[in-house]
């Protein structure tokens, strides 16, 4: 008998290390199943009017926060391209390539009356969308808005310059041109 | 007293042990490969969906951004799927008969979420995150393959712990530029450039490859 009890030992030790019990362990992946919740699911929508513990209470600031930065703008160029740029367009003209396959054409960011909207115009139809473009509140951050409606605005300015708008080295250089 | 063993057993014996020492280690070499076979890895494995969603049509043909329907990625450990609005942004106008597209609609109408079936599943005792690889340099394509050219989504790579440290060892080669994460058919770098760009862009990011391999950094 006492001979025999490390091999049993070593037998349940054997079988105690069977299982997937590491690999599934009883917690919550982002987005997995949770029986007995709202749609079965252990993602939870916010009740409305939750804060985040490290956002502002206050209303949102009719003009961008923060002072106007390159990188800002280099920040508002890259979130344009990713969830603008299908529909209005790299250069904003409303032609972007899910347009060219049958979405309604969105009007041109560079009509009059775009042109002279305040910043606040757009940042609002970012967080709400308008008509038939949905709201890209949920994806788009309110640092990120701002800095999409601060590289429309030098968009706008790229297609309306004239001459008069270069720095004197720079017109020369053009003037030179053929 | 006579001999109770035939002269052969001598013999016999030795063959037998030997091929059991022999099935032994036979065995332990199917089992290493079966192990990491794709069988057991999932590499490849496409498992149906509630929507047949064409990564090749979304990201090459339309070129649509990851992030735009991956949100998370550069920010959270999750990567993010995209629940129905998204989807409802560009589908609320167009092909909005398709059959295909029922399951997206009828969620938007009950207000039932999507149920997207995981392609990717690591074990819950590898701590793993996106956005720590996503904003040092590390590419999509590297992990997950040509997207553009997956009508619909496999698993590319294997997963294994083996494929995680043939990476953390040396980075290097497989770093991109900031602007360049999402974008698909990038070579990877060639050696020679690799010891010299690698070696600029592991500063860049200030990576310290000596931590990358501590067990701590991905059991924690
Ligand atoms: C899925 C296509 C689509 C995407 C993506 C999209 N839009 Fe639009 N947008 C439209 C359409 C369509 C309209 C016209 C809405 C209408 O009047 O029905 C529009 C209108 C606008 C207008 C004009 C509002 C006005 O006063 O007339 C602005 C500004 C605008 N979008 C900004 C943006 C910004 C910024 C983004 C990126 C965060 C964006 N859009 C992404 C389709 C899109
Ligand atoms: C930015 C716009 C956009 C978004 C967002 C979008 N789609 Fe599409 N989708 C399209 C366009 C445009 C087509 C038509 C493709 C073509 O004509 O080549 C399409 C086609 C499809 C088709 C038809 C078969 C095919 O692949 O061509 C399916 C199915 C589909 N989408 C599913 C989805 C699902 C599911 C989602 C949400 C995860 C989604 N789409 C999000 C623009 C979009
Ligand atoms: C139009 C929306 C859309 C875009 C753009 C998109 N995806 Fe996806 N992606 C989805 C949907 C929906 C799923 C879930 C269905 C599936 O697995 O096919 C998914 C699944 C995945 C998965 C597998 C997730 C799992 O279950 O493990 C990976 C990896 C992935 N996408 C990578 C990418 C990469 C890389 C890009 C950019 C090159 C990209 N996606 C662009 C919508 C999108
Ligand atoms: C270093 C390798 C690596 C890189 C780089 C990477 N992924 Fe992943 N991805 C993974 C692994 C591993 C998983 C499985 C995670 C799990 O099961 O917990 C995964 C899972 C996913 C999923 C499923 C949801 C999730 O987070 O589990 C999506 C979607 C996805 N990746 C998209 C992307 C996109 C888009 C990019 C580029 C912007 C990207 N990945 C870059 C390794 C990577
Ligand atoms: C293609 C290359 C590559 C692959 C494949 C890869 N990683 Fe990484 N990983 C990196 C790099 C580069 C860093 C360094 C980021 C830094 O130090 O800033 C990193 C960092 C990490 C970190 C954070 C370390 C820390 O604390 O700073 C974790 C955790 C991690 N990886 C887990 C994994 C896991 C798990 C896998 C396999 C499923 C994996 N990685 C596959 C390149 C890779």
């Amino acid at each position: 008998m006492k001979a025999g009890m490390p091999a049993v030992i070593v037998a349940l030790m054997a079988v105690a290390a069977c299982g997937d019990s590491m690999r599934d362990q009883p917690r919550y992946d982002p987005l997995s199943a949770a029986q007995g919740w709202p749609h079965n699911q252990s993602a939870r929508v916010p009740p409305e009017g939750t804060v985040a513990r490290d956002d502002s209470m206050a209303p949102d600031p009719q003009s961008p926060p923060t002072a106007l930065s390159r990188a800002q703008l280099e920040r508002g160029r890259e979130r344009y391209g990713i969830f603008c740029s299908p529909c209005h367009g790299g250069s904003g003209h409303g032609d972007g390539m899910v347009v060219q396959r049958g979405f309604p054409a969105p009007p041109s960011l560079h009509s009059e009356r775009l042109r002279a909207a305040p910043l606040r115009h757009y940042y609002d139809v970012i967080s709400g969308g308008i008509g038939r473009m949905y709201a890209y509140g949920a994806r788009v951050p309110p640092q990120d808005r701002w800095a999409i409606a601060v590289y429309i605005r030098a968009l706008q300015l790229s297609q309306h310059a004239t001459v008069d708008d270069l720095a004197p080295g720079e017109r020369k250089a053009l003037e030179k041109q053929p | 007293m006579p001999q109770i063993f035939h002269r052969r057993t001598d013999g016999l014996v030795r063959i037998l042990l030997a091929s059991g020492g022999l099935a032994i280690v036979a065995l332990a070499v199917v089992a290493y490969f079966i192990d990491r076979s794709p069988y057991l890895t999932g590499q490849g494995a496409v498992p149906e969906q509630p929507v047949p969603f064409s990564h090749q049509h979304h990201v090459a043909g339309l070129g649509i951004d990851c992030r735009y329907c991956h949100t998370g990625v550069e920010k959270s450990p999750f990567a993010g799927l995209p629940d129905t609005h998204t989807c409802m942004s560009c589908h609320s106008q167009l092909w909005t008969n398709a059959q295909m597209l029922a399951p997206v609609r009828d969620s938007l109408e009950r207000d039932i979420p999507l149920r997207w079936i995981r392609v990717h599943k690591l074990a819950d005792f590898v701590y793993f995150n996106h956005r720590v690889h996503v904003t040092n340099g590390i590419g999509c394509e590297s992990c997950h393959g040509r997207v553009d050219r997956m009508p619909l989504m496999r698993q590319a790579a294997p997963l294994t712990m083996q494929w995680c440290l043939d990476c953390h060892r040396n980075p290097g080669p497989s770093l991109r530029p900031p602007g360049q994460i999402t974008a698909m058919g990038i070579e990877p770098a060639s050696e020679a450039r690799a010891a010299t760009s690698g070696h600029t862009l592991l500063k860049q990011y200030a990576i310290h490859t000596n931590r990358l391999t501590e067990c701590i950094t991905c059991h924690r």
